[in-house]
């Protein structure tokens, strides 16, 4: 019986070791319940484990299937075209995703151009210049805010940036910026202080600690050896950053980098707060507009259940879906190609 | 050295040389620069979310429920709330994603289905938020015909499931064969090796692993925003709306109202407290095992 259990169970199993635990097996047994029933609770144990991973697997599976059996109606009504019409008219029931999306595009662009040079530069000086000690407490305390929930970043956002940039930032731009041509369109817009620009930086702050202590992560991974030997060799401290660590955690920073996009990419709390909840199209980065996690938010409580509004949102968060399953995706296949 | 190899050998400094210098002086002082910048905005938000919390934070704010402007109102609802909720949703993620865990690292070793499993963990580990309170109000919510704390709860656990999967699985394959083997050897059966011996061995990470995801979950706002609403009163029933300490905040922090704001403050200042607590008791417990 009991070699039964493990050629089963475990192919290395050498014949002496399977007399040695039968022997340990009869001697332990002599109360035990029959090897049938035995046999039985593991079936059993293996069903549940199983259908618990079948769960998991369901419940993406409803999550994508129910987005877009929800979003039915909108995709049906307004076609392929609900994906690039710019109206969200809740008076005449024409709605369309470009708005939203763009907010949400051009915002999570905004968050991560800022984001990255900050993160790489602080894991640089983390794991390069900062002495042990001061880098230690500083990189946990990092990776600590990194945990700070999304909605806190809002507040701060909504209370501190957003008179910040309504005061300062965008008076400044429009006093000396106004007749430049190229740059005239960017700040045109009253200094409301909500808009792409503050809900990029707010991104920003909120997606830095966790690249930081992704990268830094990846960095301190790097075999000492060969960073030890680059110094050996008379480069400096950027030259053995530049020429032996980036090339070296290429992949594992991209990483870094497109998860942060991930988390920008549906984030509601932070975003909602600041950007301003104005359905429009334009090139301005200092107007109220709006994402697809804010817009979700904002007029889901509003839109009564069946209406083409509903419908609507949820194809919204469909696309949001696809998007952030991209996003992975993308993770994914340049983290891959290393191996 | 420069100074020294010049005068006894006419050593000259290389061009290049100096140029790497230049630019890593430049470099180190971008670097510390990015660095003071992210430490300073840090600091900015706990030393905001400390002075305005702190100020906030009262008797009433603690132990009176949530009331009208000016009724000196508090946040115990939200508070006991939100407790109420995590600690359901992790009694239905954990079961579920230490079960998941242990498929994909026990039963999982080339099988499709397993790789299927992890992958689709990895995506819902992704997913945001917001999205997992419109599927959670489109099977409970609407189909009920009104909010719930449990629709919140499962929601919840949905974000929670994916994180415990991930650290039981990665502590299930840390623990060594042999220890399986020396089990089977004495006749155990494998889901008793597997509980009682595996499971028992990596208790440590899979305990860090459940705290972990109560830490993300006990900040979540978007997902109870469709499934448990908020509410203003008491309310222990499960089958109705209930408040939440991060639906407070959202509903508090952008009200006229200045005891709102207050209240919201006060809220965030105590949601923070509690997640950067959990975190700094699993790096604690870390270090320790």
């Amino acid at each position: 019986m009991a070699g039964v259990d493990f050629s089963v169970f475990f192919r290395s199993q050498s014949p002496s070791r399977m007399t040695t635990a039968q022997t340990a097996r009869t001697e332990m047994d002599s109360s035990a319940e029959p090897a049938q029933r035995r046999i039985g609770a593991d079936t059993a144990f293996r069903l549940f484990v199983g259908a618990c991973a079948l769960l998991v697997l369901v419940a993406l599976g409803g999550l994508v299937v129910l987005m877009g059996v929800g979003g039915h109606k909108a995709f049906s009504t307004f076609g392929l075209a609900f994906s690039f019409t710019d109206v969200w008219n809740p008076v005449a029931d024409l709605y369309g995703a470009l708005a939203p999306l763009f907010g949400t595009i051009i915002s999570t662009l905004i968050g991560v151009t800022i984001a990255l040079p900050l993160a790489f530069g602080t894991a640089f000086w983390l794991t390069a210049i900062a002495p042990p000690r001061v880098a230690a407490v500083v990189g946990t305390a990092i990776q600590l805010l990194a945990a700070v929930p999304s909605i806190i970043f809002g507040m701060w956002g909504f209370f501190t940036i957003v008179p910040f940039m309504a005061r300062h930032v965008q008076p400044f731009l429009s006093h000396n910026f106004h007749h430049v041509p190229g740059i005239r369109f960017l700040i045109h817009g009253a200094p409301f202080g909500t808009g792409l620009m503050t809900a990029g930086i707010v991104l920003a702050v909120m997606i830095a600690p966790f690249m930081t202590a992704v990268m830094r992560d990846v960095f301190a991974a790097m075999p000492a050896m060969l960073r030890e030997s680059a110094y050996g060799l008379g480069a400096t401290r950027w030259d053995v950053m530049w020429k032996v660590v980036v090339p070296w955690s290429r992949s594992g920073m991209i990483g870094a980098a497109v998860l942060g996009m991930g988390r920008a990419l549906g984030e509601t709390m932070a975003v909602t707060f600041v950007i301003g909840n104005v359905t429009a199209v334009g090139w301005s980065l200092f107007a109220p507009r709006s994402t697809v996690a804010s817009l979700i938010a904002l007029q889901f409580p509003e839109s009564p259940a069946g209406s083409l509004r509903l419908s609507s949102l949820l194809a919204l968060g469909f696309i949001l879906m696809l998007l952030s399953f991209a996003s992975l995706a993308l993770a994914r296949l340049l983290r891959g190609d290393r191996k | 050295m420069n100074a020294v190899q010049k005068s006894e050998s006419g050593w000259r400094p290389n061009p290049r040389a100096a140029g790497r210098r230049r630019s890593d002086r430049l470099a180190t002082a971008l670097g510390m620069i990015a660095a003071g910048i992210l430490v300073l905005v840090l600091a900015s938000i706990l030393w905001t979310l400390l002075s305005r919390g702190l100020a906030g934070l009262s008797f009433a704010a603690l132990f009176n429920p949530m009331g009208p402007p000016g009724s000196r109102g508090g946040l115990a609802n939200a508070i006991v709330g939100s407790l109420i909720q995590t600690a359901i949703a992790l009694l239905i993620a954990t079961p579920l994603g230490l079960g998941c865990g242990i498929y994909l690292s026990e039963y999982g070793e080339n099988n499709r289905f397993a790789s299927c499993v992890r992958f689709v963990s990895d995506v819902l580990m992704s997913v945001p938020s917001i999205l997992v309170g419109l599927f959670v109000y489109q099977i409970l919510v609407a189909p009920l015909g009104h909010f719930s704390a449990i629709a919140g709860s499962v929601a919840l656990a949905i974000l929670a499931v994916p994180i415990i999967v991930r650290t039981t699985e990665d502590m299930l394959r840390l623990v060594p064969v042999a220890m399986r083997e020396a089990g089977a050897a004495l006749g155990a059966a494998r889901w008793r090796v597997t509980i009682f011996l595996c499971l028992r061995s990596a208790k440590t990470g899979v305990l860090t692993g459940i705290l972990l995801a109560l830490a993300r979950v006990s900040g979540e706002t978007a997902p109870l925003l469709f499934t448990s609403l908020g509410n203003q009163n008491w309310s222990f029933s499960l089958n109705r709306p209930m408040a939440s300490l991060p639906v407070a905040i959202y509903q508090y922090a952008g009200a006229s109202y200045d005891d709102w704001v207050q209240l919201a403050w006060a809220g965030a200042l105590l949601v923070t407290l509690g997640v950067l607590a959990i975190n700094i008791a699993v790096r604690f417990s870390a270090r320790r095992g």
